[in-house]
């Protein structure tokens, strides 16, 4: 803990702080159809033509559901198709051979929910064909659909009387044209700048210095985690993630990727308050969430600083990288647990147990720490409508959020998205630790072994996507166990949170009365930020007592497995 | 069915932008512009490469700085880290290991391995911990050998950004070039 550390946590809340309401103002005018780009908007009329859109055609929350489902379900098959036949596909130089089905269908199913969970070392197994036209496409178009959604349920909160809820397919095609690939443009091109590779030759074979042969990976990578931080995907483009140098070769690049991981995440709060009528309505949420991040960061950050009587280390630098240090690889890991994004720079296999903890306690809290690109404003917005709710029932009134009236219903599906997450990983996490299958892919005996398949599932349900990378994940049972509890993760949220938007939409807005609860003031953020940990407290933390409670108090007593 | 026909053309309409397009102006671009740098940044001697300044390269004869420990041993395709957790018999094992070799108090990035297994530098503590045992192997004096680590240190990017370090590969190649 130095002075050097202290003023890049200030430059990085700084900036959060600045970007915020910038990102926030385009994103709300590129959304509501006013703002453009030039060029760009010739590209996107032309993609509604060739597509069959109208774009001003209003849908029902039915058939934007319906959009949503079709658009994914479809890139799930595309993804699918070209990990299968990537041998006979163009840009191949290194002649990989075909993904095996349970391998292809992890993937496909965990890059288009936005997850990003992978069995596999990229330079090892995907061509730089599949890298592009199937995972990179995904990157963008995960984080397209998570914006679709959100901005879906904004409609639904803000609009009086109204059946529909927008075009899926322009909120797709705008959010993709206008904020996610001019960001991803300049951004890939300051990565390549600083070193990351971004090229289509072979691989680099040299004699080194001792004489060894090295083969060195190449690829077209700086253009693939541009989007990979942006879009809170977290994919890396090689297996070591953005440990790898030529994915994170600087501090500056290193900096620049935890911003831009929470870049548009934020930015949605304040494009949520200007679409609202009332900015101080977003600041509540993002003052909930800045809060819920700092105190999971400055928890980690001295466990990690810490000795550890176990193995002996004071400040562990195993699986950190020289360039990064305690505290940058701890941000890293605080931040794309916070968010859905899933990225590392470090291995959080080897982070000490209450550091573990943290990053697990994150996701577990269902992704709304600013969350991922879209999935952390609509969920953490289900968590509001819970808020007023349970305030409501404290003093006897209907309760409000927005003018419009929360009902059984909207309980209901809230309800909906809170539960069925909890159950999958806990579900899942029982079924692998009583099957020989699950317990055999453990890397670490002991409780920690008992960590890595909970921190899995969690990651998995969460659609977050970073591991304990320690177990083995490419195996069947893992791979297509992934994809089922990926889907229902991203489906549980998605579904109900259009339901409610469509029902919310319907409904009149109230004028606010005396008896309204404010929901733009730091009391509501107070109770807002008591209700996502009382839950995520309630529902996880028997599993969690096993797992880096246990192996923190073996640890200090100096035990090892 | 529409909705079906809607969303494989605006599929294939994105893939092609989003997919093809984007990263291949992204690469033409970065040709142009960081033709070193976006290739893999390889170093050369002798007109030859020998490696890339931003990936170690195993070091472990007398004369050399060593790298930080490898899990993979600086295996690229694909490279790796241990994995171990904090309460590891391996790891602790590993650590007493690496404590017989480099000292009982030596810097914390000699005890550990890297996350990405190919991490091209150490602390400049680290460094400075090899620089008698590598004076010595050369027949050089060690004043000059600690001379060349000073030089070849960075600071913090910027002054700001990350720790301070020393390349590996470029120590070793500066320390080839005294003659």
């Amino acid at each position: 803990m130095n002075q050097r550390d202290l003023i890049q946590l200030a430059l990085f809340l700084g900036a959060l702080l600045a970007v915020t309401p910038l990102l926030g103002k385009w994103m709300a005018g590129v959304l509501s159809g006013e703002k453009t780009l030039p060029l760009l908007k010739w590209v996107e009329g032309l993609i509604y033509r060739v597509s069959g859109i109208d774009p001003q055609r209003e849908m029902s929350w039915q058939r934007y559901l319906g959009a949503v489902l079709a658009f994914n379900v479809l890139g799930i098959l595309l993804v699918l198709v070209a990990e299968m036949t990537q041998a006979w596909l163009p840009f191949n130089p290194q002649h990989l051979p075909n993904l095996p089905f349970p391998l292809a269908l992890g993937t496909a199913v965990s890059f288009v929910t936005n997850t990003n969970w992978q069995a596999y070392s990229g330079e090892q197994t995907m061509s730089y064909g599949t890298q592009m036209w199937a995972l990179c496409v995904q990157n963008f178009l995960s984080a397209a659909t998570g914006i679709a959604v959100a901005v879906a349920l904004i409609r639904g909160l803000t609009r009086r009387s109204s059946q529909t809820l927008g075009n899926f397919w322009a909120d797709v095609t705008r959010s993709t044209l206008y904020i996610l690939l001019p960001l991803s443009a300049i951004f890939a091109v300051v990565l390549a700048g600083q070193g990351v590779v971004q090229t289509l030759a072979p691989y680099a074979d040299v004699t080194t210095v001792e004489g060894a042969q090295q083969t060195l990976p190449l690829g077209p990578a700086a253009s693939q985690i541009a989007i990979k931080q942006l879009g809170t995907n977290g994919g890396g483009f090689f297996g070591q993630n953005s440990a790898h140098p030529f994915e994170n070769p600087t501090p500056l690049t290193n900096f620049l990727e935890i911003f831009a991981i929470f870049a548009i995440p934020a930015g949605l709060t304040y494009t949520f308050g200007l679409m609202s009528g009332n900015r101080r309505q977003g600041w509540a949420l993002f003052g909930a969430m800045l809060v819920l991040f700092v105190a999971g960061f400055a928890i980690a950050w001295p466990a990690e600083l810490a000795h550890n009587p176990a193995t002996g280390l004071t400040a562990s630098m195993e699986g950190k990288e020289a360039r990064f240090g305690v505290m940058n690889s701890v941000l890293f890991a605080t931040v794309t647990t916070d968010t859905s994004c899933g990225a590392v720079n470090a291995m959080h296999d080897s982070f000490s147990p209450i550091a573990g903890m943290v990053a697990m306690v994150n996701m577990m809290l269902g992704e709304v720490v600013f969350g991922g690109v879209g999935s952390g404003l609509y969920g953490i917005l289900i968590f509001a409508i819970l808020t007023v709710f349970i305030a409501g029932l404290m003093v006897g009134r209907t309760p409000e959020y927005l003018g419009k009236k929360i009902e059984a219903r909207e309980i209901t599906w809230s309800v909906v998205t809170v539960l069925v997450p909890a159950v999958a990983i806990l579900g899942a996490t029982a079924v692998a630790c009583v099957t020989k299958a699950g317990v055999s892919s453990v890397a670490n005996p002991g409780p920690h072994g008992f960590s890595e398949i909970l921190y899995a599932f969690t990651s998995m349900v969460a659609n977050n996507g970073s591991a304990f990378a320690g177990l083995n994940a490419n195996t069947d049972f893992y791979n297509y166990l992934s994809a089922l509890v990926i889907a229902v993760g991203r489906f549980a949220g998605i579904i109900p949170v259009l339901a409610i938007a469509g029902s919310l939409g319907a409904k009149k807005i109230a004028p606010p009365s005396a008896g309204t609860f404010p929901t733009d003031s730091p009391t509501f953020a107070v109770l807002l930020i008591g209700v996502i940990l009382i839950v995520g407290a309630l529902t996880f933390f028997p599993a969690l007592s096993l797992g880096p409670v246990v192996e923190h108090l073996l640890a200090q007593a100096g035990r090892t497995f | 069915m529409k909705t079906i026909l809607q969303a494989l053309r605006l599929l294939v309409a994105l893939t092609l932008l989003t997919g093809v397009a984007y990263p291949l102006a992204v690469t033409a671009f970065a040709r142009v512009a960081f033709p070193w740098q976006s290739t893999g940044s390889l170093v050369g001697r002798d007109g030859k490469p020998i490696g890339s300044a931003l990936l170690a390269q195993k070091f472990d004869g007398p004369t050399y700085f060593w790298t930080r420990p490898s899990a993979a041993d600086f295996a690229t395709v694909p490279s790796g880290a241990s994995n171990l957790g904090p309460t590891s018999d391996a790891l602790r094992k590993a650590v007493a290991e690496r404590k017989a070799k480099f000292g009982e108090n030596a810097p914390v990035d000699l005890l550990t391995s890297s996350a990405s297994g190919l991490d091209p530098h150490i602390s400049p503590a680290a460094a400075q911990r090899q620089t008698a045992r590598v004076a010595a192997a050369r027949n050089l004096p060690v004043e000059k050998v600690a001379a060349l680590v000073a030089q070849v240190t960075e600071p913090p990017q910027y002054g700001i950004f990350g720790e301070p370090r020393v390349n590996i590969l470029s120590l070793n190649l500066k320390l080839d070039g005294i003659k």
